[in-house]
């Protein structure tokens, strides 16, 4: 069969590629080209080199090998019964693309990804040779992404390890029953057993490099997964709890929400309304609150309405505390960090700066002000030496107050 | 060079010079002195080149530099003491290009030899202050590595060289040499900017006078291929302007290849959302709530293009309490003139095996998965008299699971506690996926409802078979329905 131009290969493999949430290049080994025959560094950080409209982060040249897929799940735009324009790429040809952008400093390394043509281990071995060909015949040192195929072979997904900085295998929806609706040919139990058998690789490479320091790595950057919100019945809560038990039993490095969006040609057993934008931003604040404030899984559910999901309007922080209000106000002077990073309008590194320059004097209310964002959001919830906020946590319409017009909410929209 | 001490412009106060516009060390040195010698911050005044290759401030007091007032530290002075946070910061902010940068860092530097503690003081205005420029300067250096595109030019003798052409805020060329040189070793390259150029030949690196944008390349071949991955992998349902503003300022748009498309991306977005939406809008309306209601709706329904065919939707039929509902593809030629389901040749092969099997069809409830005959036309010979012969066309997958809402509507109101499914359009239209009849036949698999699904072959299929093949499926069928109707018989 003739083959497309590449560049309208490349038009269908991107568009296709572009429900993928994740674009991070960041938390892998810092690597340079100095020693080597080849091109690409890695910093650690990753860089994102454009932003689209759509406010994402173009990190990485994110590609499926093919949109060719023996599968048939009704969220994704590449099932088998959908009429979407087919295409695939040879592993030589993604090469030469990676390379050719990543010459031109247009990408951190490549995403890749694709639909199942002939067999699980076929398409598997189609990904791992791209990445062999970028690794052993090119040196490139530059960020490598792979999706990878839970219903493949074992030693496929430990081959793709070792040339990958990160791997990650989909869980796809947050409950079972969404699973078995929606993406009929596959299974939770073995999507969730290859993370597991990733993680026992990842867990042994680890070990294996405190004692020869020369062993080859394995998905430095780890392993993530995503979440579709919104195409099934699960609430937040349920979302919430799903994702810390994978961030536990997976030691995943990120959960990914997206947003399920209308696609074209949809199938006709998903609902057409997509959830708000907002909700997935929600989501992914609740997620910052488990893994850098110090929050457990079961308070965050706290911060859900009887429905079990998160309040739209508010973020769920600000929600907690409206929820516990006996816990406020907190003393700046005084509090541990953990009752600081409690307090709705403080982030991580403003709490830094608190501890920091209170170690130095008496903070005041105008302090706070140079600190933080905006001190009439954390005021209500604050003592300092000269700021008490009287029974304002008591107040009714606290809620109201604290809770952003509808302008600014819109901005979240951004219609 | 010269020493940048200079005859002071006004009593007691001295001008210092730097040579480079980021000269960290020459400031340091400086301010080393200057501290020993207990010159206190307002007494100093402090300049360098602009590093754009004009005129820098500097030369207004070239002509009398000397350092004859260089002030002499008392011999034994201790040096002064810098935590190495202050030297990370002030190496970040002396980049930044705001002019008062020398004296702020300056001052600091005073102010840490009473308080070595002074930095931790985020209260403090200057420390917020270099804090800030520091964090402008990480931006800026974190957007130049972003956002420098490389465009190809072939040189003499084949070799590929790869020229950028960027505008930084900050004085961050210099700097930022390192990440290029790490990462783009093996190439050869260069990166134009008007404060400064960087060449790189593979082995060494060269620093340039300011360079202006007609210095570098017009385009390159890859952009093409480029800006269509940026078309494409933009989700045209998620706009968000604000958030790419934010991160991807407009001011460095114009180096960008690929910022060329936003103004079409945007305005084509809604649009292209809004198309999605309403080739789907149908699921929107609420079910019919009853069995009647549902037959009416079914003629109108133009969810998918059969139902705008010549023909008639052809409802279920059955007691509304049925234990056992019986699903087919879609009706026949001969269903569509009769507007009841197997009515046909198939359906009457169905009904012998029915009895046989001690099925009443009267008792259960009878529908197809696609409501709609689907069918081409052929126009026919005409020995076959007037009349065109509509030929049977199977629905495609898409088709059998837009008609599944149907389907869905009768099991909710019907409620069996079996389904027989026959054929493999059947059997999708009740599991959401293709499965193969022959594998799955035979034994009952869980329904998410609760109820039992059973699945078979059509009974078209046994028609088509040639004589002894359909003995032996004619056998399995009847097997099957037996086993259906036992399985009937026990939750009766």
């Amino acid at each position: 069969m003739a083959q497309a131009p590449i560049i309208e290969r490349l038009a269908i493999l991107a568009d296709a590629a572009k429900y993928d949430a994740s674009c991070a290049s960041s938390g892998t080994s810092k690597r340079t080209s100095k020693d080597g025959a080849g091109i690409g560094s890695t910093e650690g950080m990753g860089i994102c080199h454009a932003y689209a409209p759509d406010g994402r982060c173009i990190s990485l040249l994110k590609i499926l090998l093919t949109n060719h897929c023996v599968f048939d799940c009704h969220y994704c735009i590449n099932r088998k019964s959908s009429n979407v324009v087919r295409a695939k790429f040879t592993p030589q040809e993604v090469v030469d693309l990676t390379l050719s952008f990543y010459r031109r400093n247009y990408i951190e390394g490549l995403f890749l990804s694709s639909g199942i043509v002939k067999s699980s281990n076929h398409t598997m071995e189609q990904l791992v040779e791209v990445a062999r060909i970028l690794r052993e015949e090119h040196d490139f040192r530059g960020y490598i992404h792979l999706k990878t195929i839970p219903e493949a072979d074992p030693g496929l997904v430990a081959q793709a390890g070792l040339y990958a900085d990160r791997v990650s295998i989909n869980v796809e929806l947050p409950t079972d029953a969404g699973l078995v609706r929606l993406a009929p040919d596959k299974s939770a139990r073995q999507i969730e057993g290859a993370m597991g058998e990733v993680r026992e690789a990842i867990a042994e490479n680890k070990d294996a490099r405190k004692r020869f320091r020369h062993a080859p790595r394995f998905a430095p950057a780890g392993q993530s997964t995503q979440m579709i919100v919104g195409a099934d019945a699960a609430s937040d809560a349920d979302i919430v709890g799903k994702a810390s038990r994978l961030y536990d039993d997976f030691r995943l490095r990120r959960v990914y929400y997206s947003a399920f969006s209308p696609i074209p040609d949809a199938s006709a057993v998903l609902p057409l309304k997509r959830p708000p934008l907002i909700r997935e931003h929600r989501l992914y604040q609740s997620d910052w609150l488990m893994r850098f404030y110090g929050y457990a899984p079961g308070e965050v559910m706290q911060a859900t309405g009887a429905d079990g999901m998160l309040p739209l309007d508010i973020d769920p922080k600000l929600a907690w505390a409206l929820n516990f209000r006996e816990r406020f106000p907190v003393d700046v002077n005084r509090a541990p960090r953990e009752a600081l990073l409690r307090v709705p309008g403080l982030g991580v590194r403003a709490v830094g700066a608190l501890i920091a320059a209170r170690r130095q004097r008496t903070l005041r209310l105008d302090d706070v002000a140079k600190l933080t964002v905006s001190v009439a959001k954390v005021r209500p919830f604050l003592i300092t030496a000269d700021w008490r906020p009287t029974l304002l946590t008591d107040r009714a319409d606290l809620r109201r107050l604290l809770t952003p017009r509808s302008e600014e909410q819109l901005e979240l929209f951004a219609a | 060079m010269t020493s940048a001490f200079r005859e002071p412009r006004i009593d007691e106060a001295y001008c210092v010079t730097l040579a480079e516009p980021d000269d960290f060390e020459g400031w340091r040195d400086y301010a080393r002195r200057l501290v020993m010698a207990e010159v206190p911050p307002d007494r100093v005044i402090w300049d360098a080149p602009d590093g754009l290759g004009g005129s820098s401030g500097g030369d207004l007091f070239a002509t009398n530099g000397s350092d004859k007032r260089l002030p002499v530290p008392a011999a034994n002075t201790p040096q002064p003491r810098a935590s190495r946070d202050f030297v990370t910061l002030a190496k970040k902010a002396i980049l930044h290009s705001d002019p008062a940068r020398f004296a702020l860092l300056y001052r600091l530097l005073w102010r840490l030899q009473g308080n070595p503690r002074v930095l931790e003081d985020r209260a403090d205005s200057d420390v917020r202050r270099i804090e800030e420029l520091a964090r402008t300067v990480r931006r800026d250096s974190h957007k130049m590595h972003a956002f420098v595109r490389f465009r190809v030019v072939e040189e003499e003798g084949g070799a590929d060289h790869y020229v950028a052409w960027f505008e930084p805020e900050h004085h961050i060329v210099r700097a930022n040499a390192g990440f290029f040189v790490n990462r783009f070793t093996n190439m050869r390259w260069s990166i134009l900017t008007p404060r400064g150029s960087l060449h790189w030949d593979g082995e060494t690196l060269r620093e340039g006078p300011p360079a202006q944008r007609g210095d570098a390349p017009e385009g390159d071949p890859a952009e093409d291929l480029w800006k269509r991955y940026y078309a494409s992998i933009f989700n045209p349902a998620r706009l968000k302007i604000g958030a790419m503003l934010k991160e991807m300022p407009k001011r460095y748009w114009k180096n960008m290849p690929e910022a060329a498309l936003i103004p079409d991306l945007i305005a084509g977005a809604q649009a292209r959302e809004a198309a999605m939406v309403a080739a789907g809008e149908r699921e929107e309306a609420p079910r019919p709530a009853t069995l009647p209601a549902i037959t009416d709706a079914l003629d109108a329904c133009r969810r998918c293009p059969i139902g705008s065919l010549d023909n008639r939707a052809v409802a279920g039929e059955g007691p509304r309490d049925a234990l056992l509902m019986i699903v087919g593809e879609q009706p026949g030629d001969q269903e569509d003139r009769a507007g009841r389901p197997f009515v046909g040749p198939a359906g009457q092969l169905l009904d012998a095996h029915l009895i046989d099997a001690g099925i009443e069809r009267g008792a259960a409830y009878v529908t197809n998965a696609v409501k709609h005959f689907k069918f081409t036309q052929q126009s026919t010979p005409v020995s076959r008299g007037p009349g065109k012969r509509r030929l049977h066309q199977s629905p495609t997958a898409k088709e059998i699971d837009i008609c599944r809402w149907w389907l869905e509507g009768e099991r909710e109101l019907v409620k069996p506690r079996v389904v027989l499914a026959l054929g493999a359009s059947a059997a999708r239209s009740l599991l959401g996926k293709t499965v193969s009849v022959q594998k799955e036949r035979g034994r009952p698999l869980a329904l998410a409802d609760g109820s039992e699904l059973w699945i078979t072959t059509h009974p078209s299929y046994l028609l088509r078979l040639d004589d002894a093949a359909r003995a032996s499926e004619e056998q399995r069928f009847a097997a099957d329905l037996r086993a259906v109707a036992l399985r009937v018989a026990e939750l009766a």
